[in-house]
């Protein structure tokens, strides 16, 4: 071999290398590359759809305790996290001029029997005077007028003495009312209980009904929960429900839908139930914790089943990309439920066996070439 | 029958396709710079191809969502959706900002999609791994270039949200990645503030005589209630129904719903032209300063190559060589160079572009002009080079 072809066959082997990359590289990358893509088989499965909400704890008996008239408080027996019975004193209401009051009306009443029995001696002088009267017209020894007049003395005694029996019932009346006022200022307990809240102190002057202790049963717990309308679809009084509340995300714990909402929010489109705890918590979680919950609707029976990345919308419609030997095909199709692992059920448009692209590299066309591969290139397992 | 060219090439082989592959890289870059300008267009119609919209509904007056900051209202879209032409209607928010994950933080644009389903304006039109989002709450798409992994999860503002799928080539006009997020959560991470500033405002508002009044219990409650609700979003998209034209359906919007609609043109222009359009000059700048310097180096390569073998040169003319031969030889040489040079950077700028950054678009015809480009400058460079071969004088061989 002459030098000059050794030296040929080096710049050969130099070059060669290189244009096979050149020709690797305009092949496999830009516009005549093929595009990655994962396919699934169609399989007919059954499904367990579920729905999922967020949702606040809350108490489902809250009792507002406070006085029935306005007044100030004077002393409360309760703090916030004590438990108390049914029929507990948590505190009195200051009564401030009542007791006052009932003396004044005790003497009054006093004052009131006293006007009584004057005006009963007036109408016994005044009817034993008619008496006399009477006897003498008949001896006619008096004047018929006079007569009269003794009449009317008598009457007017007797409207006299009515009115003084019925001061006095007036009187007692009152005194019973503000004896009983004075029962209301004892702020009970209406159920066994939890104090939440304490929103006045001894001092503070409230107004009637204003909530003095806020009282809860602990016992029964709910979520205010809320669905998405669009994806609330199935939800009914019953279902089981798991619930995940956001201080404890490693635990689940069990409850049961017990009424949905018949007013829906319009603003924020969502729809609104009630969620039950299966069993009391311990510790009890605060109120007003954001908590997920979801919902599980009853298993669907085995349809074709797709994986819900598959579902691409080309001009308008909503479909799948269908792998067939001489390349892809956009087949429409129309969709049923689907789960939370988003696996959605087709009603119509693909049979079970049927090849379907599910992810790619690049949005697909119908006359693009594709590389069917385990896994896109670049997602790490 | 190996030519004269040939010949001289395989007399130093080695010399020359190393002065061929320096040439190549430098090529190489030129092709990248041009790759990177590609790009930056790219991601901005990227970003309006992965709406899925024909029609953006933005807040009045605005350049709106992508350009400018824009908010409307989410009520907004039932009145859209009913208008003549529209096939679906869906509001959309757009955050640009960094999200925790583990120790480090991505920065990224979260995109608030409205409940529905797959396929519907504003989702992710197709992924590469896992699923779409199934919960109304706390379930994120994120790009593959964000880093994230399935099954991570992400900490946005105070809520943490697992990553169920992945997307690629989703980013913004800047390239940061796109995550996407349920509408609902997207609008409180857009205005929720942070727990000192809300009590904060508590404060400042039970201060306020005119909402903390003793004789009205609940009015506080309810300012404050008031005062943690957001209801707006930063555009509606709007996809057109077969047969109706964007400026039929975007009249009406306008002069009814009194709000700006662009299309699909008008977006490209806002985001190519105003949005990275500083940018783009700046590296268009720079492309056109690499070239020009590329140029000369390859002009200055071929001269000196040819200023090397004078002598030789000189013995051809001394031996009766016909000038068109040596200038034939000189010109196959450039045109080899430049031919290897390219292939180089060719691959060079290929294997280079996946590990930048932000997205590098290597565009077949930018390729093709690349090549016709170093093919026009290794011919008029060899000029030179040739010119200064032809006045070589033949004693030179001799002499000197």
């Amino acid at each position: 071999m002459s030098p000059q072809k050794r030296r040929l066959m080096a710049l050969l082997l130099a070059l060669l290398p290189l244009l096979g990359l050149f020709a690797h590289v305009a092949v496999r990358s830009g516009p005549l590359a093929p595009v990655a893509v994962t396919v699934t088989t169609v399989e007919s499965q059954p499904l367990n759809p579920a729905l999922f909400g967020i949702g606040t704890v809350e108490a489902r008996y809250s009792y507002k305790i406070g006085p029935t008239a306005a007044g100030r408080v004077k002393h409360l027996f309760v703090d916030v996290g004590d438990r108390v019975k049914a029929g507990q004193v948590l505190g009195e209401m200051d009564p401030v001029d009542l007791d006052a009051r009932i003396r004044a009306q005790e003497a009054a009443l006093k004052a009131a029997r006293a006007a009584v029995r004057q005006a009963e001696a007036k109408a016994a002088y005044a009817r034993s005077q008619a008496r006399r009267y009477e006897k003498l017209l008949r001896a006619r020894s008096v004047s018929e007028e006079q007569v009269a007049a003794k009449r009317q003395e008598l009457a007017v005694a007797e409207a006299a003495l009515t009115a003084a029996r019925d001061e006095v019932h007036r009187i007692q009346a009152d005194i019973e009312a503000l004896i009983a006022q004075r029962g209301y200022l004892k702020l009970v307990a209406p159920v066994a209980g939890l104090v939440v809240a304490r929103q006045a102190n001894p001092g503070t002057s409230v107004m009637a009904g204003q909530a003095v202790v806020e009282v809860i049963d602990p016992t029964v717990l709910w979520i205010d929960a809320r669905f998405d309308q669009i994806s609330a679809g199935g939800l009914a009084p019953g279902l089981p429900a798991k619930i995940r509340l956001r201080s404890r995300h490693q635990q689940l714990f069990g409850g049961r839908v017990l009424r949905l909402e018949p007013l829906a929010d319009s603003v924020t489109q969502e729809m609104r139930a009630k969620i039950l705890f299966e069993e009391a918590l311990r510790p009890m979680p605060p109120l007003g914790e954001l908590a997920e919950v979801t919902v599980a609707l009853p298993a669907l029976p085995a349809r074709p089943v797709i994986p819900n990345a598959a579902i691409r919308e080309v001009g308008g419609r909503r479909g799948v990309w269908l792998l067939q030997p001489d390349g892809l095909r956009f087949v429409p199709v129309r969709l049923g439920r689907s789960d939370l692992d988003g696996r959605v059920q087709v009603l119509d448009g693909l049979k079970e066996g049927e090849r379907i692209v599910v992810y790619s590299e690049e949005p697909l066309t119908p006359r693009i070439r594709v590389e069917v591969v385990e896994r896109i290139p670049g997602v790490t397992p | 029958m190996i030519s004269l060219a040939g010949r001289d090439i395989l007399h130093s082989w080695g010399k020359f396709v190393f002065t061929g592959i320096g040439l190549g890289l430098l090529i190489g870059v030129t092709l990248t710079m041009a790759g990177v300008y590609r790009g930056m267009v790219a991601d901005g119609k990227a970003l309006l191809d992965n709406s899925g919209a024909d029609l953006w509904v933005v807040q009045q007056e605005t350049l709106g969502p992508y350009a400018e900051s824009s908010s409307v209202y989410d009520d907004l879209w039932r009145g859209i959706r009913t208008m003549p032409g529209v096939a679906a209607a869906a509001n959309v928010t757009y955050l640009t900002m960094q999200i925790r994950h583990g120790r480090r933080d991505v920065r990224a644009m979260v995109v608030g999609i409205m409940a529905g389903n797959p396929g519907d304006p504003g989702w992710p039109p197709h992924l590469v791994a896992g699923r779409q989002i199934t919960r109304g709450h706390y379930e994120a798409v994120a790009d593959i270039a964000s880093g994230f992994r399935l099954g991570d999860e992400l900490k946005i503002r105070r809520d943490r949200y697992k990553v169920v799928g992945l997307t690629r080539r989703m980013v913004s006009s800047n390239g940061d990645p796109m995550v996407f997020i349920p509408l609902k959560d997207a609008q409180a991470a857009q205005f929720l503030k942070d727990n000192d500033a809300i009590w904060m405002q508590r404060r400042r508002t039970e201060a306020n005589p005119a909402f903390n009044r003793p004789t009205v219990p609940g009015l506080l409650e309810a300012v404050l209630a008031s005062q943690t609700v957001n209801n707006q979003v930063n555009a509606i998209l709007v996809r057109l129904a077969p047969g109706y034209t964007p400026e039929e359906v975007a009249a009406p919007i306008r002069r009814w719903k009194r709000l700006t609609v662009y299309d699909r043109s008008q977006m490209e222009e806002i985001l190519i032209g105003k949005l990275i359009a500083t940018a783009a000059k700046q590296i268009g700048m720079f492309l056109v300063i690499l070239a020009v310097v590329s140029a000369a180096i390859v002009a200055f390569i071929i001269y000196t190559l040819t200023m090397d073998k004078i002598r030789e040169i000189a013995v051809l003319k001394l031996i009766g060589t016909r000038n068109r031969t040596i200038a034939r030889m000189i010109l196959l040489q450039a045109l080899a160079l430049g031919a290897i040079g390219f292939v180089v950077g060719k691959i060079a700028a290929t294997f280079a572009a996946p590990h930048f950054p932000k997205y590098v678009l290597l565009m077949p015809a930018d390729s093709l002009a690349g090549f016709f480009a170093v093919m026009l400058i290794c011919v008029l460079a060899s000029l030179v080079a040739i010119r200064l071969a032809l006045k070589v004088d033949p004693a030179e061989a001799i002499g000197g």
